[in-house]
């Protein structure tokens, strides 16, 4: 048995992992497949202690390259780092990426993720050609936007529970010059941050927003806006930019104690961070893994939170509800003085094909909140239901404590997700701790 | 570098032929699954390889050790190394109530192993030499409760490949024996992981290393040499109780 959890560390559950490179074979038996459980919550988790869940870590061989067409077809379990390593210098890049490199191709469609262009770009699912996947029967079947085109949209943002995703094929994003021109705009508060925002998103192609959530009253909610977009050949570097290594060599060695992002911790922390990565205003040009996945310049930052482990929630309220309504949320997380260290603003664009998946029109705000029992469920809650009011969502991959109720009462699209599960596994072989939390799947 | 390779659909071998595609070689595959050669072919491919070439070649079938390794090397038009990889495991509570699964274990890492190590030394000194890369394993250096077979196995290979290194050199020819520590592969899925585990592309990036440079003795963590030191100079009395 091992003990599996997601990015937060809680929940955890003992399970017997499977691991192979064949993935057919390892998948046939599990109840769920997961990748590099970056996911924070418990949609990589079985449903019971002692299921057993596929591990695609060992599955990631990349079945074709066209250097030409820009087309990308590999197992599941390949990953996003090999992925970049592989097709940056031939001028390709991944159409959208999340903060980490460390997520595997089955969990970015799982997950249908978002990135900072996904007001131009869509989630990953947009860009996806055709997927392999073994249904609950063990059938392996190929799926795409014209073949079984409802289990195709079932399957992204699906968290593993339409099937095991085999194999992966995705259409990449032709740059011209693999470095990155970003800017920095500061704001004074939380109206400024998303106006700019909004404002940012209409020229460039990547932007997003970093709001220190601490600062109260007429400081609430601000922050810095980062936008960016690929070079042009002549404004950067002749050179490539080095591959970082995966295994960074900054890392925190072991859980720290809980105490240690505090509040006041968590201050000094933001401080660094931005500091850190030169988040000073104005435009430059810089490595790409900077401006996309930051955060992984720090190996397992996870730990900073100590054994008892932290929760994200991310959801998105869209623009109808009004921008009264972020300044409600944003009041409700600093009276919980819930010490997020850093809360991520982005502004969503249209709604894509996937049946469960996260993004709508709307500002998305995201929070990792150390795990404190019940005050942390108290402050979840109270954030759903400002979620509900204005008509919003919450996303699966980072959650870990919405209740069944408030989440049924987000999401109409259940009925369509649901009749699709009884269509291809009507005995409900496939599910997870998330899905018998929330869809009250048999544990 | 004109590479061939038995064991790298899988685990640490795959790694190895993975560095060596990203880098142009020509990479020839032997297997004993055509499917999974095939696909672990078109892998390399994608990744860069100058060159891959397919070949059958199972440990249970040493006639075919000369003929698969002769094609090998006219596939890939020379030949610069040859790497053996692929083994079985078992510990030795699996291997109680089973003596067939024994015999078979005994035979292919040691007898046929060594059986495709003779096949290789010929090939390569019949191209002028080369380089010969052995997985051994740390479970041959010391004997331990675990080791059982598969560490006789290992223990054996590992003396037959330093004994090809002092009688061979001046031909040619160069080994490199690769003694692997844990590493978190598929053949160590089912086990507890130790401290000191190592991942797969990194031991293969080391391997590469020593095959480039001609080391005759790589272990793989590094720190897996440090920790074999001090095993090895327990008393067999400590032997007797320790738990690993
Ligand atoms: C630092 C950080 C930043 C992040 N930033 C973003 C972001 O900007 N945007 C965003 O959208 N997400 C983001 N995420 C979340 C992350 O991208 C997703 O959770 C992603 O799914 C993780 O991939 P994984 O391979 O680790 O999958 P896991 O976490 O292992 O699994 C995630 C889900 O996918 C399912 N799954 C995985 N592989 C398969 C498969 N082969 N077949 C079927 N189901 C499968 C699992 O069952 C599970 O439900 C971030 C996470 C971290 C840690
Ligand atoms: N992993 C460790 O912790 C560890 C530690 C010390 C030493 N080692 C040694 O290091 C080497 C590589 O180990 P690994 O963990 O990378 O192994 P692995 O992941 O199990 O891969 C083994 C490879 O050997 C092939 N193989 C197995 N039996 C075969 C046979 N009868 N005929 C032909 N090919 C066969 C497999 O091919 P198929 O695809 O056909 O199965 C596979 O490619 C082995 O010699 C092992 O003993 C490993």
């Amino acid at each position: 048995m091992t003990r599996l959890a997601g990015w937060g560390g809680v929940p955890a559950v003992d399970a017997r992992e499977r691991v192979g490179e064949s993935l057919p074979e390892v998948c046939r038996p599990a109840s769920l497949t997961r990748g590099l459980g970056r996911s924070y919550g418990d949609a990589s988790l079985p449903a019971r202690t002692g299921a057993i869940v596929a591990s695609t870590r060992l599955g990631d061989r990349v079945l074709a390259f066209d250097r030409v067409a820009g087309v990308l077809r590999a197992e599941a379990g390949f990953r996003l780092s090999q992925l970049e390593e592989l097709t940056r210098p031939a001028g390709w890049v991944s159409p959208v990426v999340p903060g980490t490199r460390h997520v595997t191709l089955g969990g970015m469609v799982a997950s249908d993720i978002h990135g900072k262009n996904h007001h131009v770009a869509g989630c990953f699912g947009a860009h996806v050609r055709s997927l392999v996947l073994q249904v609950a029967d063990g059938r392996e079947l190929e799926v795409g936007p014209d073949r079984e085109s409802e289990l195709f949209a079932a399957t992204l943002g699906g968290m593993g529970l339409t099937g095991h995703i085999l194999e992966v094929e995705v259409a990449l994003l032709a740059i011209a010059c693999p470095w990155l021109v970003i800017e920095v705009e500061p704001a004074p508060d939380l109206g400024a941050l998303v106006a700019r925002l909004r404002a940012a998103s209409r020229t460039w192609p990547y932007t997003v927003a970093w709001a220190d959530a601490l600062s109260r009253g007429a400081r609430l909610g601000r922050g810095i806006v980062i936008k960016g977009r690929w070079a042009e050949p002549g404004e950067a570097p002749a050179t490539s930019p080095l591959h970082s290594r995966v295994d960074s060599r900054l890392a925190v060695p072991c859980n720290l104690p809980s105490w240690v992002l505090g509040p006041t911790s968590v201050r000094i922390f933001d401080a660094l961070f931005y500091r850190a990565h030169c988040w000073s205003a104005g435009r430059r040009v810089v490595h790409p893994d900077r401006f996309f996945h930051a955060l992984d310049s720090i190996r397992d930052w996870n730990r900073l939170y100590g054994a008892r482990g932290f929760v994200q929630h991310q959801s998105v309220l869209p623009d109808e509800a009004g921008d009264e309504r972020i300044v409600r949320y944003f009041e409700t997380i600093t009276r919980h003085s819930g010490a997020s260290f850093l809360t991520v603003v982005k502004d969503c664009g249209a709604e894509g094909r996937g049946l469960l998946s996260f993004p709508r029109p709307g500002i998305s705000v995201a929070l990792d909140l150390p795990m404190r029992g019940a005050a942390t469920q108290a402050l979840v809650d109270a954030l759903n239901r400002h979620v509900l009011d204005a008509g919003g969502r919450i996303y699966l991959a980072k959650d870990a404590l919405t209740r069944r109720e408030d989440f049924a009462a987000m999401e109409p699209r259940l009925a369509a997700f649901d009749a699709v599960r009884r269509l291809w596994d009507p005995e409900r072989r496939l599910r997870s701790a998330l899905s018998a939390r929330l869809l009250g799947d048999p544990a | 570098m004109k590479i061939v390779l038995l064991g790298a659909t899988r685990g640490m071998g795959r790694s190895l032929a993975r560095l060596c595609a990203r880098r142009g070689d020509a990479v020839a595959l032997l297997g004993r699954e055509r499917d999974e050669i095939a696909r672990s072919a078109r892998d390399l491919v994608a990744l860069g390889a100058g060159a891959v070439a397919q070949g059958i070649c199972d440990l249970d079938d040493p006639a075919r050790f000369g003929p698969a390794l002769a094609a090998a090397a006219d596939a890939l038009g020379g030949l610069d190394a040859v790497v053996l990889s692929a083994a079985d495991f078992a510990r030795p509570a699996d291997l109680d109530a089973d003596p067939a699964r024994a015999v078979r274990l005994a035979t292919r890492n040691f007898a046929h192993s060594i059986a495709f190590l003779e096949a290789a030394r010929v090939r390569l000194l019949a191209h002028g030499g080369g380089t010969l890369c052995v997985f051994s394993s740390v479970a041959g250096d010391r004997a331990r409760k675990a080791t059982g077979i598969y560490g006789a196995t290992k223990a054996g290979l590992s003396h037959y490949a330093v004994s090809l290194d002092l009688r061979d050199r001046p031909r040619g020819l160069r080994v490199v024996l690769v003694k692997p520590g844990f590493v978190r592969t598929g053949m160590t899925a089912d086990l507890p992981v130790p401290p000191f585990a190592g991942e797969p592309d990194a031991v293969a990036r080391r391997v590469l290393r020593a095959i480039d440079r001609g080391w005759p003795v790589v272990y793989a963590p590094p720190i897996w040499r440090l920790v074999m030191l001090v095993i090895r100079t327990l008393p067999r009395f400590v032997m007797r109780r320790a738990e690993f």
